[in-house]
This record gives C-alpha cells, sequence and structure tokens, in this order.
C-alpha cells in the first residue's frame, strides 16, 4: 500500500506559521472574550482555583465539552496537589500536552489505491448540510491535482437545487473533470456511473460529492450507505480508500452524534475540519476523537481551493488557547 | 430535538416533587445538574451561569421554601425563566400573545435581507420563506445578491421554480426571481456588485408590484471586514425593512461571538434558526435572544420547502420541561383536517361507520403532518422518552399498502375478509398474513372503541383508551405497532407512558 501525504513539506512549526500567515492576510480578526485572553489571564501568577474555573471556561467554551472539560481540569488539579505544576504558565502547557495526547502520531495523511494498476483511488465525502462538503471538495481536488494526479469529480448531490452546477463550476476552475446525473437521480446510480469513468479513464482520484443530510434522517443515511455499497461493489480492492466527513468547526455538543451516526453508516475514515477561521475553536473533534477515535485529517481555512491544510495537532491546539494578534 | 434536554430538566425537577418542603440546598442542587445540561446543550457559559443564579435567586426569595407544593413552584418559576430566555421578557409581560414574525409595509414592496455565516442556511430559507408567504398571499420576489458561492445564484432560481410547482397559492400568485447571473465572480472579486444588483432588485420589485422582496446575500465570516462592510453597504443602498441573521440550531459556543457580530453591524430584527429537525440540543435557541436582545421569528425543520414553522417561546419552553406543545399539534392537525371533514369523521365513527378508506385518509394525514416522533414528541410526559426509542414509519406505509390491496367493498365491509381474501391481499401488498389480520383486528378494536366513546367525556375516553392496552393501540397504528403503547403504570414513581422498542 503506497501511503502519501497531500503535498506539504516543512514540519508542524513551519505549518503552523503558514496557517496564522493566511489568517492573518485574509481576515482582520477581532477575536475577543475569554478564550483569546486565556494566556495574559495565567501567564505568571501561581496557580489558584480560579485559574482552574477559568481554564475550564475555556475549554467549555471552545466547544471541547463539559465532560471532557472537567476531566481535563481534574487532571491538572491533581497534578497541582502533586506539586507537578505550580503556574498558570505550566498549566497550559500541561493542558497542551493533555490535548495533544488525544492526537498521537498517527498516519494523517490520505490512503491510495495500491500501486497504479489499482485502479482509482475513491474518497467519498459525506456531512450535513451546509458543512461545506463541496468548497472542501474543491480543496482536495486541487492539493490533489497539484500534487501531478488526475482527479474526477463525481456529484451525488442530486437533491439541493443547483448543487450539481455548484460542483461543475469548481470544476471548471480546476480543470477536472466531472460526472454527474440528473437532478432528482438516484445518486448510487451516478457513483456507480463515476466509478465506471474513473476506472475507464485511468484517472488517479475520484472524489464522489453526496448532498448534505441530517445523520438523524434515517431513510437518507441508508442512502448513504447504498452509495458506500455501490462504490464498493463496483471496484472491490479497498473502495472507497478515504471516508471523508466534513464537520464545520462552529458545531455543538452535537457534533458527536454527527461523527457517530455518520461513522455507523459509512465506515468514516477522517475528518475534513472546515470553516475553522472564524471565532470557533472546533473543540468538538476533540471530543469526537476521544469517543469515536475518528482522526482529523484536514482543517478548512477560507473559501478559496488554495485554504487547506493537513492536521497539525499543536498548531490545532495552539490555536485553541491563543491571544488575539498572537 | 431538544429531547436530551428535556430529559435533564425533568430528571433535575422530579428529585424536587413529592417533598413536603424542599431546602435552599435542594433547590442548588438541582439547579447544579440543569447547569450541567445546559452546558452539555451548547448554551453559552455566561448565559447559563446567569439564568441558573435568576432561578435559584427567586425560588429562594419567594415562597417556594415555604409552599405546600414546592416542587409545582419551582416548575412556574423555571417556566417563566425560560420563557424569559428564549423568547424575552415582553413575551411574558404580554401574557404569551403572539406577535407576527413578519411586519408588512404599505405601500410595498417590504424588504428582507437574509444574512447569516456560509452554510447555516440562507439560501434553503428563502425559498421557505417564499412559501409560507406565497400561503398567505403574498406576491414575493427572491433576489440572489450572492455573488460568490458557486451556483448560489441558479440555487435560488431552481428554488423559486420548485415554490411555484409545490406550494399551491390561495391567490395564485406567482414568486418572482430576480437575478443578474452576469454579476457572479470568484471569491473576494465581487465585492460590491452585491449592492448593484439588491439596488436593481428594489426597482424590479416596485415595478413589478410585489408585496415582499426577499434579499439573498452571500454567506460571511462575521470576522471578515470586506464582506461586513459589503453587507452594510448594501444595507444603506436599499434601507431593507426587515434584516434576518439565519442561524444553524447545532451551532455551539461560537454562536454568541457571530450572533453578537451581526448585530452589531446590521442591526437585526430577528433570527431564523435552521436545521431544528437535528438532534440539537438547543443552544444557540437558548442563547441568541439573551445575547442579541433579538428574538427568534421562524425555525427551520425539514428538508421540503414548507418545513418552516414561527418560533413560539412558550411552547419551546413547555417542551424543554417535558410539558409537551399540544397548542403546535393541534394547530398542525387543523392545518391538514377541516372542521367540516373531522365532524363528518365523527360523526361515522360514532356511528360505527367508519371504513377502512377513512382510516386509510387518517394515516395519510398524520403523515402529512410530520414524523411520528415529532408527533409523538409533542405531547406532554412523552419527549424525554423518545430519544432512544426508534419510531419507523415506513410502518404506516406498509398499512397504506394492506388498504390499497383491497378492493373497494372489502374497504367498506372488512367482514367480507375471510381467509382467502386476507392471503391475496398479504400477496398484493407484499406483506405477511399475519399482518392484514393484525391491521383488521386493530381496525375492529378502534371502530368498536370509538362507538361506545361517542357518548363518554374526555375523561372517560382517556380511561377508555388505556384500558385498551398498547398491543392493540400499536396494531391500529400501523400493522406491527408503532412502539409506544399507553398503558396506565401502577407505580407512581415510573411515568406513565412505557416505551418499548420494536422487535426486528
Amino acid at each position: 500500500m503506497q501511503v502519501s501525504g497531500i503535498g506539504y513539506d516543512g514540519g508542524s512549526m513551519a505549518l503552523f506559521r503558514a496557517a496564522i500567515e493566511k489568517l492573518r492576510k485574509g481576515l482582520s480578526r477581532t477575536r475577543e472574550g475569554s478564550t483569546g485572553a486565556l494566556r495574559s489571564i495565567l501567564a505568571g501568577k501561581p496557580l489558584s482555583a480560579q485559574l482552574l474555573r477559568d481554564l475550564e471556561r475555556a475549554m467549555i467554551q471552545a466547544d471541547i465539552g463539559i465532560k471532557t472539560a472537567i476531566e481535563l481540569r481534574k487532571d491538572i488539579e491533581a497534578a497541582w496537589q502533586r506539586s507537578e505544576i505550580e503556574s498558570g504558565d505550566q498549566a497550559l502547557a500541561f493542558l497542551k500536552d493533555q490535548l495533544r495526547a488525544y492526537y498521537p502520531p498517527e498516519d494523517r495523511s490520505l490512503r491510495f489505491a495500491p500501486g497504479s494498476e489499482g485502479g482509482p483511488t475513491v474518497i467519498l465525502v459525506a456531512g450535513v448540510n451546509g458543512a461545506g462538503k463541496t468548497t472542501s471538495i474543491a480543496k482536495i481536488a486541487k492539493a490533489l491535482r497539484d500534487q501531478g494526479k488526475s482527479v474526477m469529480l463525481a456529484a451525488c448531490d442530486t437533491f439541493r437545487a443547483a448543487a450539481v452546477e455548484q460542483l461543475e463550476i469548481w470544476s471548471r476552475r480546476l480543470g477536472v473533470e466531472v460526472i454527474k446525473g440528473q437532478q432528482g437521480g438516484d445518486p448510487a446510480a451516478v457513483a456507480f456511473d463515476a466509478c465506471e469513468a474513473a476506472s475507464a479513464r485511468k484517472v488517479d482520484v475520484l472524489i464522489i460529492d453526496t448532498a448534505g443530510r441530517l445523520h438523524t434522517q434515517e431513510p437518507l443515511m441508508r442512502q448513504l450507505t447504498k452509495i458506500k455499497n455501490v462504490v464498493q461493489k463496483k471496484l472491490p480492492g479497498g473502495a472507497p480508500h478515504e471516508v471523508i466527513l466534513v464537520i464545520d468547526a462552529t458545531t455543538g455538543q452535537n457534533g458527536i452524534n454527527q461523527a457517530k451516526v455518520f461513522a455507523e453508516a459509512i465506515e468514516v475514515t477522517g475528518i475534513f475540519l472546515a470553516k475553522l477561521d472564524g471565532t470557533a475553536r472546533g473543540g468538538i473533534v476533540i471530543a469526537i476523537r476521544e469517543q469515536l477515535a475518528i482522526p482529523v485529517k484536514f482543517v478548512g481555512l477560507g473559501e478559496t481551493p488554495d485554504d487547506v491544510q493537513p492536521f497539525d495537532p499543536d498548531s490545532f491546539v495552539e490555536a485553541m488557547f491563543a491571544a488575539p494578534g498572537s | 430535538m431538544l429531547s436530551h434536554l428535556s430529559e435533564k430538566f425533568e430528571n433535575a425537577l422530579r428529585q424536587l416533587s413529592g417533598r413536603g418542603r424542599i431546602s435552599e440546598s435542594n433547590v442548588r442542587e438541582a439547579m447544579e445538574e440543569v447547569r450541567t445540561a445546559l452546558l452539555e446543550a451548547d448554551v453559552h457559559y455566561e448565559v447559563v451561569q446567569q439564568f441558573c443564579d435568576a432561578i435559584v435567586q427567586k425560588a429562594i426569595g419567594s415562597e417556594v421554601l415555604q409552599s405546600l407544593r414546592p416542587a409545582q413552584q419551582m416548575i412556574k418559576i423555571v417556566y417563566d425563566e425560560l420563557v424569559a430566555l428564549i423568547g424575552g421578557q415582553e413575551v411574558i409581560e404580554e401574557g404569551g400573545a403572539e406577535r407576527p414574525p413578519i411586519l408588512y409595509v404599505e405601500p410595498g414592496p417590504t424588504i428582507i435581507m437574509m444574512s447569516g455565516l456560509q452554510g447555516s442556511g440562507k439560501t434553503t430559507t428563502c425559498g421557505k420563506l417564499a412559501a409560507y408567504l406565497k400561503k398567505k398571499n403574498k406576491r414575493v420576489m427572491l433576489a440572489a445578491a450572492d455573488l460568490q458561492r458557486p451556483a448560489a445564484v441558479t440555487q435560488l432560481q431552481v428554488l423559486v421554480d420548485q415554490v411555484n410547482e409545490e406550494i399551491p397559492s390561495g391567490g395564485g400568485e406567482k414568486v418572482l426571481f430576480h437575478g443578474e447571473l452576469d454579476k457572479v465572480a470568484e471569491y473576494g472579486k465581487a465585492i460590491g456588485a452585491a449592492v448593484q444588483v439588491a439596488r436593481n432588485a428594489v426597482i424590479d420589485a416596485r415595478s413589478q408590484g410585489c408585496d415582499v422582496l426577499i434579499l439573498d446575500t452571500a454567506g460571511r465570516l462575521h470576522v471578515n471586514d470586506d464582506l461586513m462592510n459589503e453587507l452594510r453597504q448594501v444595507e444603506r443602498a436599499v434601507n431593507p425593512h426587515q434584516i434576518f441573521l439565519v442561524i444553524d440550531a447545532m451551532t455551539g459556543q461560537d454562536a454568541v461571538n457571530s450572533a453578537k457580530a451581526f448585530n452589531d453591524q446590521l442591526e437585526l430584527d430577528g433570527v431564523i434558526l435552521t436545521k431544528f429537525d437535528s438532534d440539537t440540543r438547543g443552544g444557540a435557541a437558548l442563547t441568541v435572544r439573551q445575547i442579541t436582545g433579538k428574538p427568534i421569528k421562524f425555525m427551520g425543520v425539514g428538508e421540503k420547502l414548507d418545513a418552516l414553522e414561527a418560533f413560539h417561546a412558550p411552547r419551546i419552553a413547555s417542551r424543554i420541561l417535558g410539558m409537551g406543545d399540544v397548542v403546535s399539534l393541534v394547530e398542525k392537525a387543523q392545518a391538514e383536517v377541516s372542521q367540516e371533514e373531522a365532524l363528518a369523521l365523527q360523526e361515522k365513527m360514532a356511528a360505527g361507520k367508519m371504513t377502512m378508506d377513512d382510516f386509510l385518509n387518517q394515516l395519510r394525514t398524520i403523515r402529512k403532518m410530520g414524523s411520528m416522533k415529532s408527533l409523538l414528541g409533542m405531547l406532554p410526559g412523552i419527549g424525554s422518552q423518545l430519544k432512544d426509542l426508534n419510531l419507523d414509519d415506513r410502518e404506516i406505509n406498509r398499512t397504506e399498502a394492506i388498504i390499497q390491496s383491497m378492493t373497494p367493498a372489502e374497504r367498506k365491509d372488512i367482514d367480507l375478509l375471510n381467509n382467502s381474501r386476507r392471503r391475496r391481499i398479504s400477496r398484493g401488498s407484499g406483506s405477511d398474513a399475519k399482518d392484514v389480520s393484525q391491521l383488521v383486528r386493530g381496525f375492529e378494536m378502534v371502530s368498536k372503541l370509538s362507538k361506545q366513546m361517542s357518548g363518554m367525556g374526555m375523561w372517560s375516553r382517556l380511561k377508555a383508551m388505556r384500558g385498551l392496552g398498547g398491543a392493540d393501540m400499536a396494531a391500529a397504528m400501523g400493522s406491527r405497532g408503532c412502539g409506544v403503547s399507553l398503558r396506565g403504570g401502577s407505580k407512581p414513581q415510573k411515568s406513565k407512558y412505557k416505551q418499548r422498542k420494536k422487535r426486528k
């Protein structure tokens, strides 16, 4: 099995800098509130019960979830009582280590079909309505195209008005092929046609866009399972190689359920955390990692196809507690 | 939706019930649970703090501690605070009187501007709002001022066509569309063009004599100064009468930041919550009013164009407290069944003349009102128990198939159904012979019961229903049961409504 990254070279610090640079360039940010100011609250102060509460609050406000936040606070408290940490700075460093531990070094790059004869690599993309699937697909497609891979898109969102047109416009801008069906048609049939076309034309990667659906809509979740089954049958030997769930960084605790239900329906292999360029911290992926062991593979940071970064736990955790303009 | 919160609230308040007296620490304990539940439900940290403090203060300051029925007093306080939180103080002061969600201006057009983050559901909501207004006999125009997202203009146009096809209108007015495809550009390159499109749309709407113009705008981050600036320019150019912020009901703690920023920049008139049919715990719904001071006007509750409902704070509060929302349920029923139809059916039932066709009509009506789960969720005491219940609406389809496999004569007189006919029906509908028999038995029970009940008062009817037992009710609802039985419980500690998982 050939494993390869998605076109980034530098270490994590280089990445972090690139991400921050991107954020600075495009947006003048006005991150306010206690989360942003956390570091200044903690810096140079001895640890106290009040500081611990502030830390817990910062975690809750980053959408980490109250259970995880309380656990982490208790960990810090225990370390404090053991006199391992004494100052606010140490507490923050300790907390960051704890958070990073949720993301052990693991394969965060995309999984590709084995060898050159293995047929196309298939990436199935799903998510709730408005999570940012189509834009995220454009980002992945561009990154792969820039690596010299031939990419084909499959427009399986036959439900929402003009969703096919939206993907078509992206395909034109990126110069990649798109396979589409009719509005209101069976998305699984489009997926089938796309698999056939992708192997006939020997493209390297096929990315399948699906209609946004709430995980509470059982019939729609079954439809998604059907799409995956069709792909699996049509291209035996590991397809779909990646099943990416797109999650909006502003999502609250309901994100855990999203991930759980989608994982049950289509065996999600990774998360694309979209819209992290706002004020939301995306802490929900920590709860998802803890409870469902699904890694984050990419982070979306803007609306153009270049605004994508491979997920880096260090910079993610760093950004979670970053003060404004730091 | 909301079942998570509902369960936690009921638990917390149950601790207080059944006690003769409650102490201050009892109240604080219960509120600690409520606090955790609200935080788990994505309600903003500060809002939770204020909410819980206010309740503790009121409970301790009032007669709750001296009252002989402290739990009821406590529930009243929590309910009032909840209503004030999600609806604002004025809802309480006005005694729950409803304000119309949209204020129209004369002469038209009333200009409505939509705003929000990317993916919150603005464009879809535009379509739903147009459908809502079309039903109210308004002449509506949708204008596409989102020039950035690929195919957003086309999407709005398709929605206009769909509204015109799917939504019957009282006055036959078609929804109009204003879009300028030649102004569309890539991200960040169309800034400013939206202002011109918006101006043109107003001129267009005026010349075509529209009552309402709905302006769809591009999704944008509240921290993107250029785009927020554009939004202000659009606002200045067209002077909208109402500006709505569209918020995803599943948003977490960040809802506060974006709502505040949009409100500061635009002076919102109201908020529309989308994707409320998800299993959102309601954080945004409980937070946004407090943070912006602006009312929630509508909520989106489904994929279909008519899945937009006016937001009523008292009803949502009562759902959260597990008190159900019978008012909405009745309204939904009234929207589908006219008074005359209901009376005609009632007479038929009283005379024991209800036929399978009537039954089929009823099933279809129920389905039009929404999913079984959403309907049951509106009944008092059931909401919190629906969380893990897997109701399968396909049972109704199956029942429908069985009835449709009957001849007209059989539908009028089920006594005709001998074994041979039952076998034919089961083959025709692709179901088990057992299912057919179960349906027939259930139907017989219901028609017998409805005949008996026609002379009774409400209370005796309820008792009669309970006496019927779950299995037969279930049989009547769908051939294999809809999973909820309504049997009277003997243990006062447990809820009267038992639930049963569907057996496969």
